[in-house]
């Protein structure tokens, strides 16, 4: 008995050995969600073009995964290909020699600078991760509701004030769908989405790093100033609305205008039965130059303890071709390549957000670099500000000196 | 030769596992706790700090803020507790114990099941409850022409914090009802019956007889409800999320403990400051039992029947 079995676990190890000749990849990730699109999509057609490889993506739920990755890297049992989360996080691993260094890789100049930022050391000598993919920041728009009250897709602050006012006289929807409960969307889909046309993207988020400027200047007040005069264009009782209140008021078609992040727009397909529409943030006076959020949200890494590291990176240089990027913003639409050349993406209403790259210049949530790594942390202190002033218990310069007192306490280049 | 007295191992044997389980989940956490608010994290390296995380958590503004806050906003959290709660608690007890009430079994369940709902549970059900987009609140005060009244309760900050204690409140009132009630069954006939003779009767028997005779169970609940406050933290998660919004008004001193010691978002998790904070909890707790027990509960004056 014994023996026989002996013998079936020798012949299971040797079909096993039989099988490594082909090699197999493992990827980390904590998009669970994507799942049956890896398993469907993305993987089939890396597989294809190289037969030897075969690739499994091995996702853990999103709340998991910074602990989990970090105990199997520990423990040597990590995947050979680890998706990075922005910032910090992934800057972490890299400092411990978790991740290897792919500053090397010909495929990054195929990336701006701003879109690989987030898997870069502080100088930005080292690039980390293979960037993949990122959320752009917008309005999402009601088109039937758009096209019943005669009114056009805002290009000016003062047009989309015209617009709320029409819509709120109207009185069949709800001009916004946003609540402050949650206090996320009003800094994400509020600040971080309306900000960067006033404190002009990169040049505004990368001298408040420098400590050039301070967030008490009047171009990171006046988002405030504008987000203190949303409260009575969101719905009754917005000050209890939820997130998921929010997106259900849209998609039900009660309300005409959405901030959005273009991750909902896979969720919108499906759910909303009338026509939408997208618009960027408007500009504050007719010809600025218009600026967009657009968030680098993951990426993929070498195991620096990888044994395969041959094979990772083929398929590290596949991640960073324009064949990938096609293929990946298709399949999740509304998680936008980060290459630097132009992607034809099928979803009207997420090409319709890509294509603000070309007219609008990227810049990333002001807060995600650097300066949320103290206590307290800015990050999450917007939020709580942005709340405020939507629910007007706190002034727009009453709510800005206090993020600018918090920011100084421990950032030496603002003290 | 005296005897010599036998070792009662039977004593050890029999304290052993109840003490053996007790320390390790209890006094050595406790103790571990205690010991981490002493190091500080530079650089992933441990260092000992001595009371620094302490001087940081009460001298430096920005943690010290936080802390009165939250430790305000627990005392409220408990006051509304003590005012709501329990004179309710006793009132349903002493409604229920009396002899002429009937279905008195079918309110006791009633009352007593939100008891043993999950938090999860309790704070959904009444987040929908008074949601001003789908919530029957609203709806239900428009029925009686009272919709003015209806306000996004749990997005004011002036309002958010009470709210959610009465929400905690209506949970866990059957829990003093219960005590109380079973206080109440345990006072001998022989007593209200004498009370009867003297002319004592209805409300007056139960403010001159019944009330003294409960105290000391009033006493418990009172201390019990202390504890649980101070200790809250799963509604306000629930309902609120850990930034306990709006503007920090419904934070206590658990939610604080979480952000700090897990981190949120973008913050990174502080294991050293967070076991400062639940010393500090600790400390509180601790000074307020004591209080009770050497304070109260020794002047408070027993009957036996």
């Amino acid at each position: 008995m014994k023996t026989t079995f002996g013998l079936l676990m020798a012949g299971t190890m040797l079909m096993g050995t039989a099988a490594w000749a082909e090699t197999t990849l493992t990827i980390e990730s904590w998009r669970n969600d994507d799942l049956p699109v890896w398993q469907q999509t993305i993987i089939p057609a890396f597989e294809k073009a190289h037969p030897d490889i075969k690739v499994v993506f091995a996702p853990s739920a999103p709340t998991e995964y910074n602990a989990a990755l970090n105990s199997k890297l520990d423990a040597g049992t990590a995947g050979d290909l680890i998706t990075c989360r922005p910032f910090d996080a992934s800057l972490a691993l890299f400092q411990k020699g978790k991740l290897a260094d792919l500053s090397g890789m010909a495929e990054m100049a195929n990336f701006a600078d701003v879109a690989k930022a987030a898997w870069q050391t502080d100088d930005g000598k080292h690039t980390f991760c293979m960037p993949m993919a990122s959320v752009i920041h917008g309005f999402i728009y009601n088109a039937d509701a758009f096209a019943k009250l005669g009114i056009t897709p805002p290009k000016t602050m003062d047009e989309f004030y015209a617009d709320l006012d029409k819509i709120k006289k109207d009185g069949t929807f709800v001009p916004l769908a946003m609540g402050t409960h949650d206090q996320w969307e009003a800094a994400t889909m509020g600040y971080q989405n309306i900000g960067p046309n006033y404190w002009m993207g990169e040049q505004g988020r990368l001298a408040l790093i420098a400590g050039k400027q301070k967030l008490t200047d009047a171009d990171w007040v006046a988002p405030f100033k504008e987000l203190a005069k949303w409260g009575p264009y969101m719905g009754d009782g917005f000050e209890a609305q939820t997130y998921p209140d929010s997106q259900n008021m849209f998609t039900l078609g009660r309300a005409a205008i959405y901030p959005a992040g273009s991750w909902e727009i896979a969720g919108f397909t499906q759910q909303a039965t009338f026509k939408m529409g997208a618009f960027p943030p408007p500009v504050a006076k007719a010809g600025d130059p218009c600026f967009i959020s657009d968030q680098p949200d993951h990426a993929l890494g070498l195991n620096a303890a990888s044994k395969n590291k041959d094979a990772a990176m083929v398929f590290l240089k596949w991640v960073g071709s324009e064949e990938f990027a096609k293929l990946y913003g298709n399949a999740l639409p509304g998680f936008f390549p980060l290459i630097d050349k132009p992607v034809q993406i099928d979803n009207p209403l997420a090409n319709e957000m890509l294509g603000w790259r070309q007219s609008c210049k990227s810049t990333m949530r002001s807060t995600y670099q650097i300066l949320s790594r103290g206590t307290p942390n800015l990050e999450n202190a917007t939020w709580a500000a942005a709340a405020n002033v939507i629910n007007g218990t706190q002034t727009p310069d009453a709510a800005a000196a206090e993020l600018q007192k918090d920011l100084a306490s421990w950032y030496k280049p603002q003290q | 030769m005296a005897d010599r007295k036998a070792v009662r191992w039977h004593i050890g044997i029999f304290l052993a596992p109840a003490l053996i389980v007790y320390t390790a989940v209890m006094i050595v956490p406790l103790f571990a706790t205690l010991d981490l608010s002493l190091y500080t994290t530079v650089d992933q390296v441990r260092h000992f700090a001595g009371l620094a995380n302490f001087r940081r958590l009460f001298g430096d503004p920005i943690w010290s803020e936080q802390f009165w806050n939250a430790l305000g906003n627990n005392t409220w959290f408990f006051v509304i507790h003590m005012l709501v709660q329990n004179p309710i608690g006793v009132g349903l007890a002493a409604l229920l114990s009396s002899p002429r009430l009937r279905f008195a079994a079918v309110y006791r369940t009633a009352i007593f099941v939100p008891t043993v709902l999950s938090f999860v549970i309790v704070g959904f059900v009444w987040k929908l409850i008074l949601s001003p987009l789908w919530g029957i609140a609203p709806g239900l005060l428009d029925m009686v022409g009272l919709k003015s009244l209806f306000a996004p309760w749990l997005g004011k900050p002036g309002t958010a914090l009470t709210t959610l204690a009465l929400i905690s409140v209506w949970q866990f009132v059957g829990i003093p009802m219960m005590l109380i009630y079973a206080a109440l069954l345990s006072i001998p006939d022989e007593v209200l019956e004498a009370a009867e003779m003297d002319g004592v009767t209805g409300a007056a028997q139960f403010w001159k007889i019944k009330l003294p005779l409960i105290l000391p169970s009033i006493g418990i609940i009172s201390i019990l409800t202390f504890v649980g406050n101070f200790n809250a933290f799963d509604l306000i998660y629930v309902a609120q999320g850990a930034l306990a919004g709006p503007d920090h008004s419904t934070d206590i001193l658990g939610t604080f403990l979480y952000r700090t010691f897990f981190g949120f978002q973008l913050q990174l998790g502080d294991p050293n400051m967070g076991a400062a904070i639940a010393t500090a909890m600790f400390a509180i707790i601790l000074a307020g039992v004591c209080l009770y027990l050497f304070g109260i509960q020794t002047r408070l004056r027993r009957y036996q029947f």
